[in-house]
């Protein structure tokens, strides 16, 4: 069994939830910008939260299934499928996503997960290692991906309360802890309004404000960063990492986006605005376990569903 | 010791001030303690100088008692390292400086010429001929103090300091896989093919990262280096 893509779409890659246990390696994490969106399209269609789906950004692919099947779309609103509920397909139909309505990232589940073979442990494509993934690589038009050969039934139609999903806008607030130099720069990272540059990609959103100034010049010693770490080069202009970050660096470190805040980084397009408000560690870790308890409640109703 | 967040899923754990042999030492045993049998919910060991970092799974961690997962794994690396390991003494017991060194590898450069387009930029720096610039990098031991920025990119400490020269004021777009660069003080190798501003002395054919490979990164924290100068013949042939 097998997908056909007829049109790429932008940017489309296969992901799953990364590629963790080679960081000391110098690999970064990789897989799906917003995991969330990524784990409940998975649930949808039956899969285990970790299979590979398509992570596509602001314009969606196009495809053709050789087998019926059940897709279900992750991501705010998009043009051409409902999002947040599994969808029957029919051998030979075509899947058109379009343009994303709100929101920048889409993922598509396919029940089975897409069939890519594993490298370093994770089908998740690393686009600037060039592996992992189909070939390590975006999918171009003409593209033929594996599937498994399962079927699932879809009873009827239903889909899943909104408000276990992230609170996603286009202006949010998203929440930090205090990174290593966060002294260094004042109040100055909270409160304002950031704008999010055009040239953000899977390593890091690139945003743009009144320049954070140093108050410091020692110069740093390269340690570890981790997606969510919000580091300040020497022009003033944050960078939030993500999925696809180095795994050291040796700009100052001004905050750290909370994890579970981090999809909410992930659906931000350029020209969206963010603003940054502090929490405590053990603020942040009592959200992180809140939401794996709602997230794993999610997975038990859903497998009900699916049989 | 001293801990801190970094994040909601990560601790640095910082080991001394400066890089020298004690440090290291330091930072090496921490990283064998914590990989040799990995403990549950324990997910990635990232060395880099003096600090390591420990990526963990908050909810492996939350085991109630008043504190949060943050100070449990605190306590979980603590313990594990004042115990030590085999071969490694804990922290805190007498400290071995230098005695236990990492591998020994040896990588091949083919210096200068296409290879390295700026030999001369790093001669020239520091009031060298181009040759001196070849005898004195391969001449020197240096050791891995880091592995990141990109797959297997090693930051070698051990760089004389007459070849000490700054990065390019504008970076590379792109740097071929294999390039032997100099940046500031360090030394490294772009194991692939990447945008780089580091000036740029040779290139080894070895491979320094490949993900097919187990394991895929030719070099780890605290693995002791050496150049070897080849000919553009010898590096057209290496297998």
């Amino acid at each position: 069994m097998e997908i056909k893509i007829h049109r790429g779409g932008l940017q489309t890659t296969v992901q799953d939830l990364g590629r963790p246990g080679h960081r000391g390696a110098g690999v970064p994490l990789s897989g799906a910008m917003d995991p969330v969106a990524l784990r409940v399209a998975n649930f949808l269609v039956g899969n285990a939260e970790n299979a590979a789906a398509l992570e596509f950004v602001l314009v969606g692919p196009e495809l053709e299934f050789s087998q019926d099947t059940v897709v279900a779309l992750g991501g705010v609103e998009w043009e051409g499928l409902p999002s947040w509920q599994p969808v029957a397909v029919r051998a030979g139909e075509r899947v058109k996503i379009g343009a994303a309505k709100r929101g920048c990232r889409g993922y598509l589940a396919v029940a089975g997960g897409i069939a890519v073979d594993p490298v370093m442990g994770s089908r998740s494509t690393y686009l600037r290692g060039g592996f992992g993934g189909f070939q390590g690589r975006a999918l171009h038009d003409g593209d033929v991906l594996p599937l498994p050969a399962v079927t699932r039934q879809l009873g009827d139609h239903w889909r899943i309360d909104a408000r276990v999903l992230p609170a996603y806008s286009a202006h949010p607030v998203v929440r930090v802890l205090r990174g290593a130099q966060t002294d260094e720069f004042g109040a100055a990272l909270f409160g304002a309004e950031f704008k999010v540059s055009p040239q953000s990609d899977r390593m890091g959103l690139r945003l743009s404000g009144a320049a954070l100034v140093r108050s410091s010049k020692v110069d740093l010693i390269s340690s570890a960063v981790a997606p969510g770490t919000v580091q300040v080069p020497p022009d003033g202009q944050p960078i939030v990492l993500m999925a696809d970050a180095q795994t050291i660096g040796g700009y100052p470190q001004a905050a750290h986006v909370i994890s579970v805040d981090l999809p909410l980084m992930a659906q931000l397009r350029p020209g969206d605005t963010v603003k940054f408000a502090e929490v405590s560690l053990a603020e942040a870790q009592k959200l992180a376990l809140a939401h794996e308890h709602g997230l794993a409640l999610l997975r038990e109703g859903l497998a009900q569903k699916l049989r | 010791m001293t801990f801190a967040p970094l994040g909601d899923h990560a601790v640095v754990v910082t080991l001394g001030a400066g890089v020298d042999d004690v440090v290291l030492n330091r930072v090496r045993s921490l990283v064998a303690v914590l990989e040799n049998g990995r403990a549950n919910g324990i997910v990635d060991v990232v060395a880099a100088y003096a600090t390591v970092t420990v990526f963990y799974d908050p909810g492996v961690f939350n085991r109630g008692g008043g504190k949060t997962p943050y100070e449990h794994v605190c306590q979980v690396i603590g313990e594990r390292a004042a115990k030590g390991d085999k071969g490694w003494p804990g922290l805190g017991q007498p400290e071995r400086a230098g005695g236990d060194k990492g591998g020994l590898v040896e990588i091949p450069v083919c210096y200068g010429g296409e290879f390295g387009p700026d030999v001369a930029v790093v001669a020239r720096q520091g009031g060298l001929k181009e040759s001196d610039v070849v005898s004195l990098h391969a001449g020197a031991s240096y050791v891995v103090h880091a592995v990141g920025f990109s797959p297997g990119f090693p930051y070698l400490g051990g760089l004389p300091e007459k070849l000490h020269t700054p990065r390019r004021a504008t970076p590379r777009t792109s740097v071929p896989a294999g390039s032997v660069g100099i940046g500031g003080m360090q030394t490294g190798v772009y194991p692939l093919a990447s945008p780089g501003g580091w000036q740029l002395i040779g290139r080894t054919p070895l491979a320094l990262f490949d993900a097919a490979r187990s394991p895929a990164a030719l070099l780890r924290v605290g693995d002791r280096v050496k150049f070897k100068a080849i000919t553009p013949e010898e590096f057209l042939s290496w297998k």
